[in-house]
């Protein structure tokens, strides 16, 4: 079969959906964020039911599926949020490697739980790589397929599967990770800048997420308005007490500018600019902020670094544990 | 003649008007057709128009303008 022939067509785009794989990290300090997958755990898993390496290129799908035609036959799998799959109509299990033939359409039900979904097709998505990575910056027109998110017309080429994937495979449920209501935090950078009662009420209050919740960053609403230190304003800040001198923004920090709304930065993230930020969502836990749905309420728990590298090592542990590559 | 419940497609905020001045899409007991816009859902910062894929008569909505609306949640009746 010519390469060509290996591709499918979007017939409905869904809502924000983009080719995304493990990332584009090393240029966040020229403003380039890391983008790549929001739930990498999803990605990974979606890539190893139809054989894929780890990092091969897959579609996020948000809140609402698209709809493609294969033009040649595929083994799919679609993990992350519950959005159920169905092969022209009939419906699919999730977390399970299941095959389309030629000329046949994937969609998708009403999403049931989590906000993200991968779609990983065995060969991957074979767009061209953009500074090492096929993810979709769309902010940036960068990377991914001609660095926006899909559009109804779109025949988007696939890579040559390796023949490792078999249809069935499964991973099941006990290895998912539910729908977070809680998320931990490493308190620092300008933790310093708020006063101890609102110290303890960032961690005390339930906070929502607001619907304007992206890839660039997941703000929060609900909780009490933070009080700051009193200060003289330094040279170089904005006047307001959330400003400060322009600092550098990790991946996962949260900034909270005016003292109102937690915005926790994700992979599409500015990588810059003089908003305080509070300390840092702990790396084990970034991919649960990717599934959580407007509106949903969480609290955020304090750990310590000890606890943060912890929960790095044992998410690890579990992946491949649950996961076999 | 069976009435169906019709479900948010995806999560957010939904509107029944495109705007707060602009009269809304549909009333309780309008005539809707395929295609018809019912209402909009915001989120992410954009607006997905909330489309009829059946004909029938909007019997009930289950939400209030503004409402935050879950995937899957309850939108409308329409007795098709």
């Amino acid at each position: 079969m010519p390469e060509a022939a290996r591709s499918f067509k979007v017939v409905k785009p869904g809502l924000a959906t983009t080719v995304q794989d493990l990332g584009r990290p090393g240029y966040y300090h020229l403003g380039l964020p890391i983008s790549g997958a929001m739930d990498r755990l999803a990605l990974i898993a979606a890539n190893r039911l139809v054989g894929n390496e780890d990092g091969a290129a897959a579609l996020e799908a948000v809140f609402l599926g698209p709809e493609l035609t294969f033009a040649a036959d595929a083994l799919v799998a679609v993990t992350g949020a519950d959005l159920p799959p169905k092969v022209d109509g009939v419906e699919q299990p999730g977390w399970t490697a299941f095959t389309v033939a030629a000329g046949q359409t994937l969609s998708f039900g009403f999403l049931k739980g989590g906000a993200r979904a991968y779609v990983a097709i065995a060969g991957g998505i074979d767009v061209p790589e953009v500074l090492g990575s096929r993810s979709t910056y769309a902010l940036g027109a960068l990377g991914g397929f001609e660095g926006r998110a899909l559009k109804a017309g779109d025949v988007v080429p696939l890579g040559t599967a390796n023949g490792t994937g078999r249809e069935g495979a499964s991973i099941p449920p006990a290895a998912r990770r539910p729908v977070a209501n809680e998320i931990r935090v490493l308190p620092g950078l300008y933790w310093h800048r708020i006063t101890e009662s609102a110290q303890d009420g960032f961690f005390e209050d339930t906070w929502k997420v607001a619907p304007e919740a992206d890839r660039i960053g997941y703000r929060f609403r609900g909780g009490r308005k933070l009080d700051f230190v009193p200060r003289e304003q330094p040279f170089g800040a904005g006047s307001d007490p959330s400003n400060i001198v322009d600092s550098c923004y990790p991946y996962g920090s949260i900034q909270v500018p005016g003292g109102t709304e937690p915005i926790v930065l994700h992979r599409d993230a500015v990588s810059g600019g003089g908003y305080f930020m509070i300390g840092a969502v702990i790396s084990a836990d970034m991919d649960l902020i990717g599934q959580l749905q407007p509106h949903q309420a969480v609290r955020f728990a304090a750990v310590t670094m000890e606890d943060a590298l912890k929960a790095r090592h044992d998410e690890t542990a579990r992946l491949k544990a649950t996961v076999p590559a | 003649m069976t009435v169906k419940t019709i479900q948010a497609p995806l999560p957010g905020t939904f509107y029944r008007a495109s705007g707060p001045d602009e009269p809304v899409f549909k009333s309780e007991g309008d005539a809707v057709a395929i295609g018809d816009t019912i209402g909009l859902i915001e989120v992410m910062k954009s607006f997905t128009p909330v489309i009829a894929e059946e004909a029938g008569t909007l019997v009930a909505f289950h939400v209030e303008n503004e409402d935050a609306v879950m995937a899957g949640q309850a939108l409308y009746d329409l007795d098709a």
